[in-house]
């Protein structure tokens, strides 16, 4: 076939090669004229595959200027194929050649659509990497330039991203060249232009010398940041933290302040928001002095600013912005100029302002210490806990961990029981899952007996929530709270209490107890679930909802490696093998698959009798995964071996068990030792008559 | 499974192990609807007078907005003055008061619009937020109107003041949210462009950067649907031979904005821009034709369905010669969108047919257009799940039949045989690409194995051991 599709598009092309080995480009010509757009998205998704049965050699000769000629396609297509590119210089002979790539990715540069264009621009800057000094001069700089003067938008905004690129590494007089460039595409007719100049504006700056920066860069800023579309403006904000890095103190204060005071009061709110939005960077970059002399009175003003987007993008910065202050004087420049803003923030009336502010103020009571905290800030968090966006609270309320390291959290417990009973019942579901996520860590911080008084009978009432995603959680907040209060919490707060749902009318009920049982019994330990739980969970098989039957298996199974063998032999197997038997169809289906997980489960248990015979080194052990083999079994199946992690997870629960590494891909002759002791031997035995079991069930 | 019933008949199975039996009454869902019915009166869309945990809070009327009642009524009154008087009082609009207007409207409407209050804002669905100021807005607007169009009015003398920046200020506010805006700023701006010669150029490149960014960077623009019923007035009016300015207009940007998400929006503006430009000049066909084929929706039906709208009537101007250079993937196209498992745009394929000129068309180029459509229409009309549909394709190829019988006969014959070939093609090429991907696993091997193995002689090896597979 290979030969029908070959001299079928191949004899003009073929030249001196011979029709076979030209195979390759037949099928990518073939399949780049396919109409179906998958199936020539496939094909340029396997290129490097094609370059690679091609050689260096063809793929230069052939491949790219086949490739170079033909982009006209499908976005998708091109998308793909810009970004084969960019790991293609090892195919194409290395980095002596890997110029060759640069014609394609030019085309691809100047393509109407951004994605192709934003992955060719970024292949090109990986194989700039690539390019020799000289190549780089010889082909690249003159790409970019190309570029740069193109007569369409689009090729004059793919060059901004390439300068930085190619910069470092030209030569002076070149470099010239280059800035002169980019100082044309700033001031660019097009409005698209100028903005990914912008943004490109302090990725070259950092690459520029620092003369070049105050006497080009400077100007081109100052020029952007009063730009008459405000989507410059507000892209000059991000090149001015990188710039601002470059500069000394006293050229920041000459050369960039006066923008970026104007910046902070533009008379666009986007400008403004970005300028919220970088503010900690913008602290950063400019140092503590100008952050005193000029941010903060800058931040004040956001923060009270007439738009609720821009106050909310300050006040997610206020701990930032705290934090970041000098240490010295720090606790009276936040009580005296920022303190007074917050305030009025915590009565807004935009709920993304509050919630803004929620979730970081109670970082600051970590920088202002236990006193200020208790007489400043705990007023404001008892009345965001009492907002009436359930929100604000949920993000107070997640964040409760930073106060309770300062003044620890007695002090606002008596506000915050009312706020998480109120979202605990809150009419939206999603709002009552999330307090259920900060249970645990609540928990936590309250202590047992402050939860076992007041919160513990939320945690049970989410259990019988008439959502389902309520009910799941809560169980899983259960398990959580037992690993944090112990098996002994367990078994005399929380235990009791699930087990009585089991006798519940509602059957959706019944099955909670179930779902309970299947995320506590890890949790409690072997004693509680088998004396506990289980005789409830084979109590419940005899339920006269299918549900609750085949729920019932299912816990079984998951439940199953927890219990010891006896109770598996004489308590599950019956219960399983009478739910085999169900009328109903699932019952039965669950039933089956947990005898036959219990059984796969109960082979890998097997261990040796002594260990003390052979070393147990990782590794070295051979035989130790075999099931025990029966009369009727065929010996020549192997199982497969347990995974290593999930050894150590069940190690926990599992005495005598040991921990070997399986070694993978061994073979057993049927001469080798065999340790069994008496209890692997059972479970062998125990194995047999489930596998019988389903092997009779299977037939049914 | 949740929600699973129990068998019809219940007795309680008889050896249950000593289980307290369960009381019977199992409803389906056997949750209280308490806190539902607790919920719903609390619906009060967020209006903070109604936050539901208060249940005591009182309603008190909101605080009068007595600090400039009394100037604002002013400032209404002296510009419906204003209005009155530059509508009916000729002579008024002397030299001298040019630059106070001017900046009387600028100072008015220029500003930058606030952030909307749904991001997600679809202007199919949603109300939009109306300005608060419109009182004195629409004074405004409705001032500068009338100033344009006052028979006093001099374009040699407000073009000092009326310049690009105003404009582009001008053009900024077509984002504004509120209809009643646009609209003014519509007929505004229709009359600027026809009174400012000198600004028509900066117009037009303003509105195409506006579009591109449209499409290319943000996808939200309230007014795109106003600036291109200007521009379709404008393409009306343009000069024959068209500029080459205006033909990349059309192709760079009036062709990619069918691409936008909310096409919807401004589609019939668009549509007919287009077809402006064709009726103009009929050679921009196939450009217009092979874009929107490229453009063509892949999963959105109701944009789909657009564009077959759009087709059609591109279809009803489009010369024979120009139909002749379009007509193969044209109608690939359609007999994919005949295929759609969506009827509608099943529908709206097939009602190509019921056009008298198409079919004239189909008909004198049936040796090309059959071949193209047949295969998907004879397939379709064995399996599409819609009566409707089916019975639409039947009539479809009853016309084909009687159009051309023999060349139907022949089609019919060959089509089971199309489709073995095809189902060998793809075997085939499942091959060639297997006979490539071990080409490529021994050339890794043999440059890890031997760092200079001969790659030159293990080519012909393989690819002949790829001929054999």
């Amino acid at each position: 076939m290979a030969g029908a599709a070959g001299p079928g598009i191949g004899p003009g092309a073929a030249g001196g090669d011979g029709d076979d080995s030209l195979y390759p480009i037949a099928v990518l010509i073939d399949e780049l004229r396919n109409e179906d757009v998958q199936l020539r998205l496939n094909s340029i998704k396997k290129l490097s595959t094609i370059a690679l049965a091609l050689g260096v050699e063809r793929t230069r000769t052939e491949l790219l200027p086949f490739l170079t000629d033909t982009i006209y396609d499908e976005d998708e297509v091109l998308l793909a194929l810009a970004e084969q590119l960019g790991n293609f210089t090892g195919l194409v002979g290395g980095p002596d050649f890997a110029h060759c790539l640069l014609p394609p990715l030019e085309s691809l540069a100047t393509v109407e659509e951004t994605v192709v264009r934003d992955k060719a621009v970024e292949s090109l800057r990986q194989i700039s990497q690539e390019h020799t000094p000289v190549a780089l001069e010889a082909h690249f700089v003159p790409l970019v330039k190309r570029l740069a003067s193109g007569d369409w938008f689009t090729s004059r905004t793919s060059a901004c991203g390439l300068f930085s690129v190619c910069y470092p590494r030209a030569s002076n007089a070149l470099k010239a060249e280059i800035r002169q460039c980019f100082r044309s595409l700033c001031t660019d007719d097009t409005p698209m232009v100028r903005r990914a100049a912008a943004s490109k504006l302090g990725e070259f700056a950092k690459v520029l010398e620092l003369d070049s920066v105050k006497s080009e860069i400077v100007p081109l800023f100052t020029n952007l940041a009063s730009d008459e579309q405000d989507s410059v403006r507000l892209l000059a904000v991000e090149a001015c933290v990188s710039i601002a890095q470059l500069l000394s103190q006293d050229d920041l204060e000459a050369l960039v302040m006066p923008t970026l005071r104007q910046a902070a009061e533009d008379k666009s709110w986007r400008v403004r928001y970005m300028v919220a939005d970088k503010f900690s960077e913008l602290q950063k970059a400019v140092g503590p002095k100008i952050t005193l002399s000029d941010l903060i009175p800058a931040f004040q003003n956001l923060l009270k600013d007439c738009e609720a987007e821009v106050r909310a993008a300050a006040a997610h910065k206020v701990k930032e912005l705290c934090e970041n202050l000098p240490i010295e004087g720090r606790e009276t420049i936040i009580m005296n100029q920022i303190l007074p803003y917050i305030k009025e923030l915590v009565s807004d009336t935009n709920q993304h302002v509050k919630s803004a502010l929620a979730s970081v103020i109670m970082g600051l009571s970590t920088i202002l210490g236990k006193e200020n905290t208790i007489e400043h800030l705990l007023p404001l968090f008892l009345a965001q806990l009492k907002d009436e966006c359930p929100e604000v609270r949920l993000n107070i309320i997640s964040n409760l961990d930073c106060v309770n390291e300062v003044i620890g959290i007695r002090q606002l417990s008596q506000s915050l029981l009312p706020a998480i009973v109120e979202l605990a019942e809150d009419a939206k579901w999603r709002v009552r899952l999330a307090i259920i996520e900060y249970m645990p860590l609540l928990a936590g911080q309250l202590g047992v007996e402050f939860f076992d008084e007041k919160l513990n009978s939320l945690c049970m009432a989410w259990l019988v929530d008439h959502v389902y995603a309520i009910r799941e959680a809560a169980t899983s907040n259960l398990m959580k709270l037992v690993q944090k209060f112990g098996t002994e919490w367990a078994q005399n707060t929380i235990v009791p209490k699930v087990l009585v749902m089991a006798n519940d009318p509602n059957y959706l009920h019944r099955m909670t107890t179930l779902f309970c049982i299947n995320a506590l019994s890890e949790a409690c330990g072997q004693e509680i679930t088998t004396k506990q739980m289980l005789p409830i969970v084979l109590k419940m098989a005899g339920d006269q909802v299918a549900n609750v039957r085949f729920n019932v298996a299912k816990s079984l199974q998951k439940i199953g490696p927890i219990l010891d063998t006896e109770a598996l032999q004489e308590e599950v197997k019956p219960v399983l093998q009478k739910l085999g038997q169900d009328e109903d169809m699932d019952v039965k289906y669950f039933a089956q698959e947990a005898i036959s997980g219990i059984a796969a489960r109960a082979r890998k248990l097997d261990f040796p009798v002594k260990d003390s015979d052979e070393p147990s080194v990782p590794g070295a052990d051979k035989n130790h995964f075999w099931r025990p083999r029966g009369p009727r079994e065929d010996t020549g199946k192997f199982l497969p071996l347990m995974s290593r992690h999930k050894g150590t997870e069940r190690l926990g629960w599992l005495p005598r068990r040991q921990e070997r590494q399986p070694s993978v891909g061994c073979r057993c002759s049927p001469g080798q030792p065999q340790h069994w002791d008496s209890a692997a031997a059972h479970w062998g035995q125990c194995c047999q008559v489930t596998l019988c079991t389903v092997s009779r069930g299977g037939g049914m | 499974m949740e929600t699973k019933l129990p068998p019809a008949s219940t007795p309680t199975s008889p050896s249950s192990p000593g289980l307290s039996p369960v009381p019977p009454p199992d409803k389906v869902d056997g949750f209280s609807r308490r806190s539902l019915r607790r919920a719903r009166p609390r619906r009060s869309h967020s209006s903070s007078q109604f936050r539901y945990q208060s249940n005591q809070q009182e309603l008190t009327p909101l605080p009068l907005l007595k600090a400039d009642l009394k100037g604002k009524e002013v400032k209404r009154a002296a510009l419906n003055e204003l209005v009155e008087c530059v509508g009916s009082t000729r002579g008024v609009l002397i030299e001298p008061v040019y630059p106070d207007i001017i900046r009387m409207i600028s100072v008015n409407i220029f500003r930058t619009l606030p952030p909307s209050e749904n991001p997600e804002f679809d202007p199919e669905e949603d109300e939009p937020n109306l300005e608060p100021s419109w009182p004195h807005l629409q004074l405004v607007y409705e001032f500068f109107l009338r100033f344009l169009e006052s028979p006093d009015f001099q374009p040699s003398v407000a073009k000092r003041y009326v310049d690009q920046k105003f404009v582009l200020m001008l053009l900024e506010l077509f984002d504004s949210e509120d209809p009643r805006e646009r609209e003014y700023l519509k007929t505004i701006l229709h009359r600027v462009y026809g009174k400012f010669l000198g600004l028509r150029a900066y117009i037009r490149k303003q509105c195409s950067h506006i579009f591109l960014r449209f499409i290319y960077e943000l996808e939200h623009f309230n007014g795109v649907a106003e600036l291109l019923e200007i521009l379709g007035s404008i393409i009306n009016g343009f000069a024959l031979p068209l500029k080459t300015e205006h033909k990349q207009f059309l192709v760079r940007v009036l062709i990619p904005l069918h691409s936008v998400k909310s096409l919807s929006v401004f589609h019939a503006q668009l549509a007919y821009c287009v077809v402006q430009f064709l009726e103009k000049d009929a050679t921009l066909t196939e450009h217009v034709i092979r874009g929107l084929l490229k453009y063509w929706p892949k999963t959105c039906t109701q944009k789909e369905v657009m564009f077959l709208g759009e087709m059609e009537e591109i279809l009803d101007v489009i010369e024979p010669s120009q139909f002749v250079k379009i007509q193969e993937p044209l109608f690939k196209q359609v007999a994919r969108c005949v295929s759609s498992p969506h009827f509608q745009v099943a529908e709206r394929a097939l009602y190509f047919w019921n056009n008298e000129y198409i079919l004239s068309l189909i008909e004198d180029n049936c040796h090309t257009v059959l071949p193209a459509v047949f295969g998907t229409l004879y397939q379709v009309s064995k399996e599409h799940w819609n009566q409707t549909i089916v019975s639409l394709i039947y009539n479809v190829l009853k016309t084909f039949m009687e159009m051309n019988g023999k060349l139907f006969d022949e089609l019919t014959a060959s089509y089971k045989l199309e489709k073995q070939q095809e189902q060998q093609k793809a075997r085939e090429r499942q091959e060639l690409w297997q006979g490539l991907e071990e080409l490529r696993l021994r050339r890794l091997q043999g440059t890890q194995g031997a760092k200079e193995a001969p790659l030159q002689r293990l080519t012909p090896q393989v690819a002949a051991s790829g001929g054999q597979s």
